[in-house]
């Protein structure tokens, strides 16, 4: 090819800009599982329900003004958060700490509450309709790109960075740390546990209700919407590192390239690389992974 | 005494459900048997991830991957070279077993809650190789138009849903028997021993990755013969029947039934899918609803039926205190035993 310089990666930008914007969506929708994991030591196979809890509000309630947006914004995000308190209350009299009782609660509250929001909303993948303003596209670098997908990256940049300050910077963020480093010594402080625990799945239900909101046009609601986003970000948790934001965010974003430029550079290999980096990185890390899984 | 009339009993009811299920055919209609004879399948992959979970304390959603192997391979061969039953149950089995061999290296250091990651990741690589490797698997299509099998050479091919029903229930009972026989030998013993203190076996000088690493091709090779007997049942295989729910469905029917004893385990992951099956008769669309709400309920109504598995990787530092749990109790035969 004559092409050099910049034409050369031309036809990639879109690709990766689309990259950029799934790894950030499913950043935002992981990052409530790394709460679950992390710090309630919960294996939540719900996860991915909460995320189309949020979806299928979006399908219902925007009809492509602001206010509707909002709207689903704030219903989408309390509908999660309440699910999510929920969960933690059918997880509090189970004994903690046992994955294989915790993925048979969560699964059956997957599947029960799956079957609630296809009874709710019918078996159709249903449509969803963007603020008229960005339902466009610009022009990014010669190419047309959706208006709302560029916007969406803005936002969900806003989110992971407020998300980081929170963690950081808060006492709560704080509380959320130290109960991943030492759950004991937290409860020595007076601290409850069953308080941390719903208020960590109630942040992580109200994050994955923001991310199927605001990511309906990206991955929609449907009948497989929560195995997709479960699994997504089961391997984003586990690629991130367990606990750790930064990881997580890298992860993320290397999944969406994976899922987008990855597609569009290797067709062919593209569709195994996903859980090929998950199964890999596990088994070179598994005795480290080991060790540090104990302590969080 | 008591331990002797307990064993009876199992032993009793154990004779009682075998009884049943070679009369079922009799009794019940064509549809129902077909659906028995896919249970029956499914079934035998619990006993596999039995092994694997409670047995080895290796909990495991990557079953459907050696199951899916032995299927394929079945179909491929009852479609282009040999009907024979034994050498398809043979070959099933090989291909289960060398695609466990193949993912060894990855389970074989890691424990607990890690190993059901890595499984998922295995099983979610297995399906998307089926849904693409169209020249081989008819991609998403799946294969249909399987020949009929026959059991053994000279001998008619199985043409009813009945005489495919009992030569599914044949090959999986004998497959159960023997993994009872080899949970009853020093092997068993010391992979038993192996879940309950790694540290203590390995300074007795055993070598407990070579242990697990067997167990996990055994374990391949049962769910590989069950992937046969699908393809008997079913006379059609597609990616959808080895899919994350399939494998997540198996785990909870095996940890509802106690994933270290192998018959609460058949009887377990049974149910689970013939409660998913006939609820999807029964109740078009709320199947779910309902199977997700008894998921629930099992949590609460068998709450020892489910810490048997360790699913915390294990402390090397600090010796396991489990007092109360003599592995014992595990000799239990073929009885299905649902813990309370």
């Amino acid at each position: 090819m004559v092409a050099a310089g910049p034409n050369r990666i031309d036809p990639y930008l879109i690709p990766a800009l689309d990259g950029v914007a799934y790894g950030l969506l499913v950043f935002v929708a992981a990052s409530g599982l790394v709460f679950c994991f992390g710090v309630a030591n919960i294996l939540n196979l719900a996860h991915g329900m909460l995320y189309a809890i949020g979806g299928y509000t979006a399908a219902a309630l925007l009809d492509g003004g602001w206010a509707s947006l909002a709207l689903a914004l704030a219903v989408g995000v309390l509908a999660a958060a309440a699910a999510g308190v929920l969960l933690a209350g059918l997880l509090t009299p189970v004994a903690t700490g046992n994955h294989l009782t915790q993925a048979l609660l969560t699964f059956g509250v997957a599947l029960a509450g799956g079957s609630l929001l296809v009874a709710g909303f019918g078996p159709d993948d249903p449509r969803v309709r963007v603020p008229a303003a960005l339902d466009g596209s610009v022009v990014v670098a010669g190419h047309r790109y959706a208006a709302y997908r560029l916007v969406f990256i803005v936002v969900a940049a806003v989110i992971s960075a407020a998300l980081y300050l929170v963690v950081r910077r808060t006492r709560a963020g704080m509380l959320v740390r130290a109960a991943v480093d030492d759950p004991e010594m937290v409860a020595c402080m007076g601290v409850s546990p069953t308080r941390i625990r719903a208020g960590v799945l109630a942040a992580a239900g109200a994050l994955a209700g923001a991310a199927g909101v605001l990511g309906a046009p990206i991955i929609g609601p449907g009948t497989d919407t929560a195995d997709t986003v479960l699994l997504l970000s089961l391997v984003v948790v586990v690629l991130g590192g367990l606990g750790s934001m930064a990881g997580t965010l890298l992860a993320a974003l290397a999944i969406g390239e994976i899922q987008t430029l990855g597609v569009a550079l290797l067709p062919s290999a593209a569709p195994f690389l996903l859980f090929a980096a998950m199964a890999a990185v596990l088994a070179v890390r598994a005795r480290g992974l080991a060790t540090r899984w104990r302590t969080t | 005494m008591r331990n002797e009339v307990i064993r009876w009993g199992r032993g009793g009811v154990a004779a009682l459900v075998l009884v049943g299920l070679v009369v079922a055919p009799w009794v019940v209609d064509d549809y129902t048997t077909a659906i028995l004879a896919r249970t029956l399948a499914l079934a035998l992959v619990g006993v596999s991830v039995a092994l694997l979970t409670g047995v080895a304390g290796m909990p495991t959603l990557g079953q459907t991957a050696p199951y899916a192997a032995g299927a394929y391979a079945c179909a491929v061969l009852g479609s282009r070279i040999s009907d024979v039953g034994v050498v398809q149950v043979a070959v099933a089995a090989g291909a289960g077993a060398a695609l466990a061999a193949l993912t060894v290296p990855l389970v074989v250091h890691a424990r607990g809650v890690i190993v059901l990651m890595i499984t998922l990741a295995v099983g979610e690589l297995v399906v998307t190789v089926l849904g693409r490797w169209r020249s081989v698997t008819g991609g998403t299509d799946g294969l249909a138009g399987i020949p009929a099998v026959r059991p053994f050479w000279g001998l008619p091919v199985l043409a009813t849903d009945q005489a495919r029903y009992l030569y599914t229930l044949v090959v999986a009972a004998t497959l159960v028997g023997a993994v009872l026989l080899l949970l009853r030998t020093r092997a068993g013993l010391l992979l038993r021993a192996g879940r309950d203190d790694e540290t203590r076996l390995r300074a007795s000088g055993h070598r407990v990755p070579l242990l697990v690493s067997g167990a996990h091709v055994a374990a391949g090779a049962i769910a590989g013969a069950a992937g046969s007997l699908l393809v008997v049942a079913q006379q059609y295989i597609s990616p959808a029947d080895f899919g994350f729910d399939t494998s997540a469905l198996l785990l909870l029917g095996v940890v509802i039934g106690g994933t270290a004893s192998v018959g609460g385990a058949l009887v377990g992951a049974a149910l689970v899918i013939a409660a998913r099956d006939w609820l999807f008769g029964v109740l078009p669309g709320h199947a779910p609803l309902v199977l997700g709400a008894l998921f629930v309920a099992t949590v609460y109504l068998l709450p020892s039926g489910v810490d048997r598995a360790r699913l915390r990787p294990r402390p090397t530092d600090v010796p396991p205190v489990h007092p109360d749990r003599p592995a014992v109790r595990e000799h239990a035969g073929a009885a299905p035993e649902l813990r309370t």
